[in-house]
């Protein structure tokens, strides 16, 4: 490449990499400030990391949050998996356009809509709101993401691979365990970590459905910012971005190497 | 002893009426909605047989196979292998295997583990598993790449790869959908030849679908064409090439020179055809038709011979002008244009590197063959 940075472009750049990330980076570095005061620097310091720690309450929402994530993500994985096998499979069967448009209605659906309806149906049908119907909720969010993940992957599965199977020998049954889940298992994979990252950032389903004693990170640092920002929110805050960072990083490296290894056996094929 | 083509094999059940049919397709219908895919077709396929199924795509033949598999049930008629009728009995269960198009390798499985697959359903014990695979690698000379993944591996690699796992558990019939349609044709021509010892060194049973005739007729004992879900003729690749059942399947393999005409005066197999504008066409193969009778005369290019002088007592010679030619290499293929506006196909081996008064483009030429070159096809 031999790309001339012309004033323009480099203006643009700035502005546009400021636009994204100087609020990140304001967090990040108030949240090593020695001061008690948010906006006013007073020196460096890790000092809201160690009481952070000591926060029963962050650390208690933080263990409902995990909690909360990886059940849901677990369980819309499975149902937005079915999903996706029964859209693509059988679309001949009568209201599959209905059918289909009800799994996706929730991916456009105002999640105040949502969370609203919701705490509706668990009030009427007499659910105390906690863990649990935090939990149902996030499934019922989470699912149309899985579903759509893995349905992208579904349409361009090579369905010879399934019959292949079956002519030798392998029950229904069989084929899909052994053959057709560990084809499109990186699609189910990345359909639980949207599920599991969007239930882990959600604030406004899990404020109509929650209940006392399941308070999820979210919602107690949106309830403490109400008080005022503290530093030790703003340490919260980056080792979340933190985690998240490292998660992606990790995730897109070894696609990276995945991509680049496979990229050298075809050629190695090729030429062998 | 005097034979169409020139190939003598011992090996003709379908000429001897006791031999016992191994797969038999009966009056089958098959539907996709309101198309039909195969219209009312029977066949019959003798054990040890390399049967192909040659069609256009869409024609039909890769579902009469999907049939055979049992991916697809036939919307009437029977299929019988063997003796058993195999309505109802689910692809797990048929004693066939097949190799698909796409190869359909298992993407997540080592060579070894994909031809292994088969045989683990089957439930065979690990050490003759780990035998069998052994000895289908040899096979198909794959042994230095058991552990590798198919997409480490070349297409020519995939394919004997997709041979052997469907030919490792040793089915009654093996089926082949277009097995060398995705290899170069260097590769395709080795390959031919392979699949031919293969199933001569195996004694399976093959079908083979294909589009490519010319793989057809290398690989295959007999061959079905098949037009618009019908057979329009089953017969060795020497006789449809030589003595084709109708117009189209004498049009569908290889190149054919046409004359439409009426049987002028007809006897005892020889007959004289008028194909109008003053040509006279004598054939020794008339067969019965009548006099007075439709027909097309159809002949084959390399039957025909072509020259700048009329040839001293041809029984037919046409004259016209050469307007194209082109030179193969091994043999030069002419085009006369008759007098009568009829553009006829002559090609000529190249057996010697120089040619003494060679043809030219727009010189005056005769095209001349003898009266049994030609078929007359009635339908």
């Amino acid at each position: 490449m031999n790309a001339t940075w012309s004033r323009f472009n480099l203006t643009s750049i700035v502005l546009g990499f400021a636009f994204l990330y100087l609020p990140i980076v304001l967090l990040v570095v108030f949240s090593f400030n020695e001061s008690k005061l948010v906006t006013v620097w007073g020196g460096f310091s890790t000092k809201w990391y160690v009481s952070l720690f000591h926060n029963q309450g962050l650390m208690d929402a933080t263990w409902v949050t995990a909690r909360v994530a990886v059940i849901s993500a677990t369980v819309a994985t499975v149902l937005g998996t079915l999903a996706a096998l029964t859209l693509t499979r059988y679309t001949r069967f009568k209201g599959r356009m209905l059918f289909s448009g009800m799994v996706f209605a929730p991916l456009v659906m105002p999640e105040v809509i949502t969370g609203l309806s919701l705490l509706l149906l668990f009030v009427a049908v007499g659910l105390d709101r906690g863990f649990l119907t935090v939990t149902l909720a996030h499934i019922t969010l989470t699912m149309c993401f899985v579903a759509v993940v893995v349905q992208s992957r579904l349409i361009t599965f090579d369905r010879s691979l399934e019959e292949a199977a079956m002519d030798l020998g392998a029950p229904p049954v069989k084929t899909f365990f052994q053959i057709t889940l560990p084809v499109i298992m990186p699609a189910i994979v990345s359909g639980w970590m949207l599920a599991f990252t969007l239930s882990l950032d959600d604030l406004v389903i899990a404020s109509f459905t929650s209940g006392p004693g399941a308070t999820t990170l979210p919602m107690k640092i949106y309830s403490q910012v109400r008080l005022g920002v503290t530093p030790e929110i703003n340490a919260a805050c980056t080792i979340l971005i933190a985690v998240v960072a490292v998660g992606v990083i990790i995730a897109s490296l070894a696609n990276k190497r995945r991509e680049v290894q496979r990229q050298r056996d075809e050629q190695a094929a090729q030429r062998g | 002893m005097k034979s169409l083509g020139s190939i003598r094999r011992d090996f003709a059940p379908w000429n001897d009426p006791n031999a016992k049919p191994y797969i038999q397709f009966d009056k089958v219908t098959k539907k996709f909605g309101d198309f039909t895919a195969v219209n009312n077709l029977s066949l019959t396929i003798f054990e040890r047989e390399f049967f192909a199924l040659l069609g256009a795509s869409g024609c039909g033949k890769s579902t009469l196979l999907r049939m055979l598999a049992g991916f697809e049930e036939p919307t009437a008629g029977r299929i019988l292998l063997d003796g058993q009728d195999l309505r109802g009995i689910p692809p797990y269960r048929r004693p066939v295997n097949m190799m698909f198009q796409s190869y359909a390798l298992f993407p997540h499985m080592t060579v070894e583990n994909n031809i292994a697959f088969g045989l683990k359903q089957d439930g065979m014990p690990k050490p003759d598993i780990a035998a069998r695979v052994g000895e289908m690698l040899k096979l198909v000379k794959l042994e230095q790449f058991a552990k590798r993944k198919p997409h480490q591996l070349s297409g020519g690699q995939r394919q004997r790869v997709a041979l052997a796992r469907s030919v490792a558990k040793r089915p009654k019939v093996l089926l082949l959908d277009e097995p060398l349609g995705a290899l170069d044709k260097k590769l395709r021509e080795e390959t031919q030849f392979e699949l031919m010892d293969l199933q001569q060194s195996l004694g399976l049973t093959f079908v083979v679908v294909t589009h490519d005739q010319e793989e057809a007729m290398t690989m295959a004992d007999r061959i079905a064409i098949i037009d618009k879900g019908e057979v329009m003729q089953v017969a060795t690749p020497a006789e449809v090439y030589e003595a084709p059942g109708s117009r189209f399947v004498a049009g569908f393999v290889g190149n054919v020179n046409m004359f439409e005409g009426k049987i002028a005066h007809g006897e005892a197999g020889a007959a004289s055809i008028d194909a109008g504008n003053g040509i006279t066409i004598r054939t020794e193969n008339a067969g019965d038709a009548a006099t007075g009778a439709a027909v097309a005369f159809a002949i084959r290019p390399e039957k025909i011979r072509i020259s700048s002088k009329k040839p001293a007592g041809a029984v037919n010679a046409i004259e016209g002008e050469v307007y194209d030619i082109a030179y193969l290499g091994d043999m030069t293929v002419y085009h006369v244009r008759l007098d009568d506006g009829h553009v006829v196909r002559a090609s000529t081996m190249n057996a010697a590197r120089i040619t003494e008064d060679p043809l030219s483009w727009n010189d005056r030429a005769w095209v001349s063959f003898r009266p049994d070159a030609g078929v007359v096809l009635t339908r």
